[in-house]
């Protein structure tokens, strides 16, 4: 690490990444409370507790990039920017939901973003990734594409080919892997011969790192350095961070797999508090902020859950609308 | 002009590249190999390893980095070596190429077109021989296409790159070294969303498509020399089908084989049959027969592969049959 954080943290940085852990924490404990009311079915899966990651990688990258997530990826599309609203409405089902309601939680995308998807088979948004990276790498474009996944997606061949496919194509992918520890209910351990993650990674050449997941300010340098890096042409990184998700794999799952008192250890490193923390330490910022951001962050909960209950069904005569561009094709 | 199918895909690919620069082909052994069936033979020379890429044997990887390529703006061509390998990439075509622009609510398109070998016939038994194009052929939000002649082969790629969604072309193995005459007429606006009579006739009508369109076309000679005239449409493209040239051959002559390389069971040629059943029940004179590959996974040895596939003879004595029974 080039400079402690004190140096590098402003008033103004420190509040933004705070308030954006903050947005995702409110937002999703909005969902899970909408959930309980039937207002989102299928599947729910929170976020809540390794917000540092989305909050601090996406700070990364700029419009140009490109982001590719999985299911459990409401962090990553509202600190992409994806309009609070969109998001929620996509949750109902709404026709003013960012995937126009088609997708729901798992499959949030918005192309004017390049948010390219929350893909729900594990492992399978690696490939894009790769193929976005190629896309870019062809046409002489300075992006990068960002690809998130977790712990479990290590174990998919999927990852084992996207990684060895990017390395052997110097392609201007940046991995990153939200290790979680459980793949659903199977820790890590019980799942991999191998539980240093970034060492897999190395194996392919691909230069990686292992960085505390619940540190936004670790996170966001990680991921700038690694970014830059991908940006200059030197092929993909990869990193992995160490986090923990402080709530259930989805909402049907009654948590048999792990101990409370781990889930309590984990819940004293949470990013959020942690963040609060340091920049109270640090005196950039005071109670009042505090209160001021809880304030704006419930407002703006609010008022996307208002734009989600407002939106519009889609009428079902448009039911086969998005299967091909041109409707007709399917139904010769 | 006589040219091969292998010939034909190759200049197909060629015209492709040359024009238009997003254009480009991967796959395993594509380039310093020159493609597993030599049908992108000589490509890597002219075009250059950025346009004619050998890929690991990833084949979930480079599908999927194929539909990445696709969203980032770019027409790549993706060669599969056999649908029997397809399998591996069935992840990122069934969840990920047939569905994003469906999940993104219409924001993603995926213009990406794929190519692979189907089909048996050549003693490479029961992991390189199947034909399993009617399961693509399942799938909403991809389209299939089977071409069974060289002008086919030479125009359905280009039409297949105009196309705003996924493309599946499959290209029966034992094609590629045969002869056909290139139809000059009929390429540059190849429609590939239309069957094509192949041979008219009013007693009853052959339907189907890629690989068995030579057997058919060999049965309904053999027909016409026992005084049965007999219809042959090749369907060309399994999704979206053209129901209405099915049809409307049915309505003409009141009896239909249905002839299919895949396994009867749950095979293209039922849903032929079932279109056939609600479309055109009361035209025909009986039941919609099938002529389908014995349910057996393809044995090694010649005479036993012979027996497993369907043989012209087969689909001669099946249309007599329907006539002695029903005519």
């Amino acid at each position: 690490m080039s400079e402690p954080p004190e140096r590098s943290i402003t008033r103004d940085h420190g509040l933004a990444l705070l308030r954006g852990m903050l947005f995702i924490r409110r937002f999703e404990e909005k969902a899970a409370e909408l959930y309980t009311l039937g207002k989102i079915r299928g599947f729910l899966h929170l976020y809540i507790g390794e917000e540092a990651i989305a909050v601090g990688a996406t700070r990364a990258l700029g419009p140009e990039d490109a982001v590719v997530a999985t299911y459990r990826e409401h962090g990553q599309a509202l600190a992409r920017g994806i309009p609070p609203g969109a998001v929620m409405a996509e949750m109902y089902g709404k026709a003013n939901g960012c995937s126009g309601g088609r997708g729901g939680s798992m499959h949030l995308f918005d192309a004017s973003r390049r948010f390219f998807g929350g893909y729900a088979i594990v492992g399978g948004g690696l490939p894009i990734a790769v193929g976005l990276g190629l896309a870019d790498w062809l046409q002489n474009r300075s992006r990068v594409t960002a690809c998130f996944f977790g712990d479990g997606a290590v174990a998919e061949g999927e990852f084992h080919e996207s990684l060895n496919l990017a390395a052997l194509w110097k392609l201007p992918v940046l991995f990153l892997c939200e290790n979680n520890l459980y793949a659903m209910g199977t820790a890590l351990a019980r799942a991999q011969s191998q539980t240093d993650l970034a060492a897999k990674a190395g194996a392919y050449l691909v230069p990686s790192e292992r960085v505390d997941g619940m540190d936004v300010f670790a996170v966001e340098r990680a991921t700038a350095r690694a970014a830059a890096a991908v940006r200059e042409g030197g092929g993909p990184q990869f990193i992995e961070f160490l986090t923990y998700r402080f709530r259930a794999h989805s909402m049907y799952d009654p948590e048999l797999y792990r101990t409370k008192e781990e889930v309590a250890e984990w819940k004293k490193k949470d990013p959020i508090a942690s963040c609060r923390a340091e920049l109270t330490r640090l005196g950039l910022i005071g109670e009042v902020d505090l209160a001021a951001i809880e304030a704006q962050v419930a407002r703006e909960v609010d008022a996307a859950v208002a734009e989600a209950e407002a939106g519009p069904w889609e009428p079902v005569s448009d039911l086969t609308l998005h299967v091909y561009m041109r409707r007709e094709a399917e139904t010769r | 002009m006589k040219v091969t199918y292998r010939e034909a895909l190759r200049a197909a690919l060629r015209e492709a590249l040359a024009n238009d620069p997003r254009v480009f082909l991967m796959g395993e052994d594509v380039g310093r190999y020159g493609g597993s069936y030599a049908v992108s033979h000589g490509l890597l020379e002219e075009f250059g390893p950025e346009r004619v890429r050998d890929t690991p044997l990833s084949e979930s990887a480079f599908l999927g980095a194929g539909i990445g390529a696709a969203i980032g703006g770019m027409r790549p061509i993706v060669e599969l070596m056999t649908v029997n390998f397809s399998l591996l990439a069935l992840d990122q075509i069934v969840n990920n190429a047939a569905t994003l622009r469906h999940m993104s609510g219409g924001q993603l398109g995926i213009p990406l077109v794929v190519r692979m070998a189907t089909g048996g016939g050549r003693q490479l038994a029961a992991q390189h021989s199947h034909s399993l194009e009617g399961w693509y052929a399942h799938i909403p939000g991809i389209k299939v296409l089977t071409p069974a002649t060289v002008t086919d082969a030479r125009g359905m790629l280009g039409a297949a790159l105009r196309e705003p969604d996924p493309v599946f072309i499959f290209e029966h193995a034992m094609l590629y070294p045969t002869e056909g005459d290139l139809d000059e007429d009929a390429l540059p606006l190849a429609e590939i969303s239309r069957a094509a009579v192949r041979r008219v006739g009013g007693d009853v009508s052959l339907i189907t498509y890629g690989g068995s369109l030579g057997k058919t076309l060999a049965a309904a000679a053999t027909l016409a020399e026992h005084g049965i005239d007999a219809e042959v449409i090749d369907l060309r493209t399994l999704r979206p089908l053209d129901t209405p040239a099915i049809l409307s051959s049915v309505a003409k002559t009141h009896r239909a084989v249905v002839i299919d390389e895949a396994w009867q069971t749950g095979s293209f040629a039922a849903e032929i049959a079932a279109q056939i059943g609600e479309g055109a029940f009361f035209e025909l004179d009986g039941p919609v027969r099938r002529v389908c590959s014995v349910e057996v996974p393809m044995p090694y040895p010649k005479h036993l592969e012979d027996a497993a596939l369907p043989q012209p003879q087969r689909i001669v004595e099946v249309a007599e049959e329907m006539l002695r029974r029903h005519g």
